[in-house]
């Protein structure tokens, strides 16, 4: 199978930039990223399709083999409208979070941030069990007096 | 192929094609609510059933495919219908169902004004349209589709309403479920680079014939993507962070149902496109980690909700044990426990959401008192708590059971290293959940720190020796709506019914078993959906 070079090293390129943009913080850049790392998909597939020929429409002197391989072509065709349509809604998203924080970046979560803040000394299940309670009376290692003060508080 | 003349399975796309167009028609009553509801509603029950027929036709462990639009495969599209297909449909619309009408009832009590709402029945019946359309694909390229379809309906109910929570959630999920999908086109390109096709029958013909390292290469990249989507350790960490911030009966159907279409992707990976085990170790080490990372972070949490979520990925570790331990007992008991865990899971995040209504909140530092306020609250929790924990007699008990069995069948170290890490990842699963009982429903509303005005209002009233669990003082947002405002009828309904599709599943799981265990063996035999797809003679071919 022959590939054209030029689309190689395009792709490449695309996927770097892609990447990178996708790494960042900043969610303009991120959706940057996703497009441009859609295209360079795009492009990945479309090579996959093999040497260059005719355009798939039939014709009745041509051979098989001349024919470019309409795979790819409807797979990517499938693929732009969908990263057409996510990009649609990432730029949704992306100006109602301005609107909201006047951020454009990606937030901390709090939750996430309360739980690893908090103490490992958990009130209710690490503290010590006091020895005068039970709730049998008369059980002759406790002091009578407590056993009293140990029922099950209301 | 098996074109079986005018039987269920010819009608499979519109197990796809119904959804659609409901969603269209649900869209366009956008202004009228009831009729809206209707709509959805009766969508999903036709499907239900339609789906229903589509299972009992494969029951018996056959395997059959519809090719659309006349081209023949492995050129035109193909839905498979097989055993596990069939019922994954059944299982996930059940839940889809269980969990709209919840869903329903949330919004008749609340009354329609809050929120939206007009957009969630289409986004709903699309979401339901891509799961079912995943587990029919018979073509990766179609199965990318399936997944972009739930994706992108998914985007929209999550971020629902546009809070700043949702919002901040919404992105981190966007960004990475695009980069998953983008990953799993590039490993579609890959492999239509190295083999020409995209057919799954096709492909498991034409495989074996490359190179061993193009093999790896190609099956790992799968194998990355769909990880991605299944929530498995280390790629797990999106999941928590943005499930919890959605409604609830949302989170509830994406816990049920998004991660398992993932599972189900790999579990055709492994046993279609890559059979033999060759990662087996690998997935083994990463199913170990998956169960343990998560669980420990479910013990961490205090948020009901988020401490569900990692429970739910932990649980995953177990299905993903089950596909590397590859022999016919382990892969029956994944099956089994699929559906296991798509119904418990579900049903604890409907009971999430109802605590969260009953109480405020969903913290469990400032819950308490449930169970006096509501017994019936307590046993819908009790009852699918213990079944995740794998206390017999549950089905989780029984999947679990299923899933040592044919690790201790497999016998190598690895195996029983799993074996172990499953016992304690459950051993933890139970404290996790013991947790939650003790302080939401055992304590009193007094012990716990800030509790909401709600559970000390209820706790009083319910000294008085009535039990009746609605406040009558307008202490809360909800109180002011009258009567059965907390927990309404319908959404206590739809909890104990999904509960008692749990219980269900306890309860028929002499023959649920033999199915599963026959539809692995059928799965473990590729020829069978080779055949099934391309015509007899391929299968044999290899």
């Amino acid at each position: 199978m022959s590939t054209n070079i030029t689309l190689l090293i395009v792709m490449g390129i695309l996927f770097a930039v892609g990447i990178y943009l996708l790494l960042e913080r900043s969610l303009t850049r991120v959706l940057l990223g996703i497009v441009v790392l859609g295209n360079g998909v795009n492009l990945l597939i479309l090579s996959a399709g093999g040497r260059r020929g005719e355009a798939p429409l039939y014709k009745s002197a041509l051979d098989a083999q001349e024919y470019s391989d309409p795979l790819p072509q409807a797979l990517i065709l499938t693929a732009i409208v969908i990263t057409f349509a996510v990009t649609a809604f990432m730029l949704g998203i992306i100006y109602r979070s301005w609107v909201i924080s006047r951020a454009d970046v990606v937030a901390d979560d709090d939750e996430d941030l309360r739980v690893s803040q908090q103490s490992t000394f958990d009130f209710e299940e690490d503290s010590p069990v006091p020895e005068d309670t039970t709730e049998f009376e008369g059980d002759e290692s406790v002091p009578a007096g407590n056993t009293k003060e140990a029922g099950p508080s209301a | 192929m098996i074109d079986a003349p005018l039987s269920a399975v010819s009608f499979a796309p519109l197990a796809v094609a119904l959804p659609i167009f409901g969603a269209a028609l649900a869209f366009i009553l956008r202004r009228k609510r009831r009729t809206q509801r209707a709509v959805t509603i009766g969508v999903l029950v036709v499907t239900l059933c339609l789906e229903a027929w589509m299972l009992a036709t494969v029951w018996d462990g056959r395997t059959y495919s519809v090719t659309l639009g006349g081209w023949a495969p492995p050129f035109g599209i193909s839905m498979v219908v097989d055993g596990f297909s069939a019922f994954m449909l059944v299982v996930s619309t059940i839940v889809s169902l269980a969990v709209l009408l919840y869903a329903t009832s949330q919004g008749l009590a609340d009354g329609d004004e809050d929120g939206p709402v007009s957009i969630f029945h289409p986004a709903y019946l699309i979401l339901v349209a891509g799961v079912s359309n995943a587990f029919l694909a018979g073509d990766l390229f179609n199965l990318y589709v399936g997944f972009e379809i739930l994706l992108t309906a998914s985007y929209v109910l999550l971020t629902l309403g546009g809070t700043t929570a949702r919002i901040r959630a919404g992105t981190t999920y966007v960004v990475v479920s695009v980069a998953s999908s983008l990953l799993f086109l590039i490993s579609i390109g890959m492999i239509y680079a190295a083999v020409g096709t995209v057919n799954m029958a096709d492909l498991a013909v034409k495989l074996p014939q490359i190179s061993e390292g193009t093999q790896t290469v190609l099956h790992v990249m799968l194998l990355v993507a769909f990880g991605i989507k299944a929530a498995v350790f280390p790629l797990s960490f999106w999941l928590p962070d943005s499930y919890p911030t959605a409604p609830a009966p949302v989170t509830a159907v994406f816990a049920g149902l998004l991660t398992k279409v993932g599972v189900y992707a790999i579990i055709r990976t492994e046993t279609l496109l890559f059979p033999g085990n060759r990662l087996s170790d690998a997935l083994m080490v990463v199913a170990g980690l998956t169960m343990l990372v998560g669980i420990l972070g479910a013990v961490a949490q205090t948020d009901i909700k988020r401490m569900l979520s990692f429970t739910l990925t932990s649980h995953i570790g177990f299905l993903i044990f089950g596909v590397a331990v590859g022999n016919q007992l382990g892969l029956g008991a994944t099956i089994y426990y699929v559906a296991h865990h798509i119904v418990v899971q579900t049903s604890l995040f409907l009971v999430a959401g109802l605590i969260e209504r009953r109480a405020g909140t969903s913290n469990i530092d400032r819950l308490g008192s449930l169970a006096k306020l509501s017994p019936l609250l307590a046993l819908l929790f009790f009852v699918p708590a213990m079944n995740l924990g794998g206390i017999p007699p549950f089905s989780g008990f029984l999947g679990k059971l299923g899933l040592v069995q044919g690790g201790a069948e497999l016998g190598t170290p690895m195996a029983w290293v799993l074996v172990a890490v499953s016992l304690l990842t459950s051993l933890l699963t139970l404290l996790a959940v013991a947790r939650i009982w003790n302080r939401a429903f055992w304590r009193d509303a007094e012990d716990a720190s800030d509790p909401d005005p709600l559970l000390l209002v209820g706790v009083s009233a319910a000294r008085g020796a009535t039990y009746d669990i609605v406040a009558d003082e307008p202490a809360s947002r909800y109180s002011d709506r009258g009567n059965a405002a907390l927990l309404p009828n319908g959404m206590l309904a739809m909890t104990a019914a999904l509960v008692l599709v749990g219980v269900a599943l306890t309860v028929f799981a002499g023959p649920l078993f033999d199915f599963s265990d026959r539809v692995a063996g059928q799965m473990l035999d590729e020829g069978n959906y080779i055949e099934a797809v391309l015509g007899a003679g391929e299968g044999q071919a290899r």
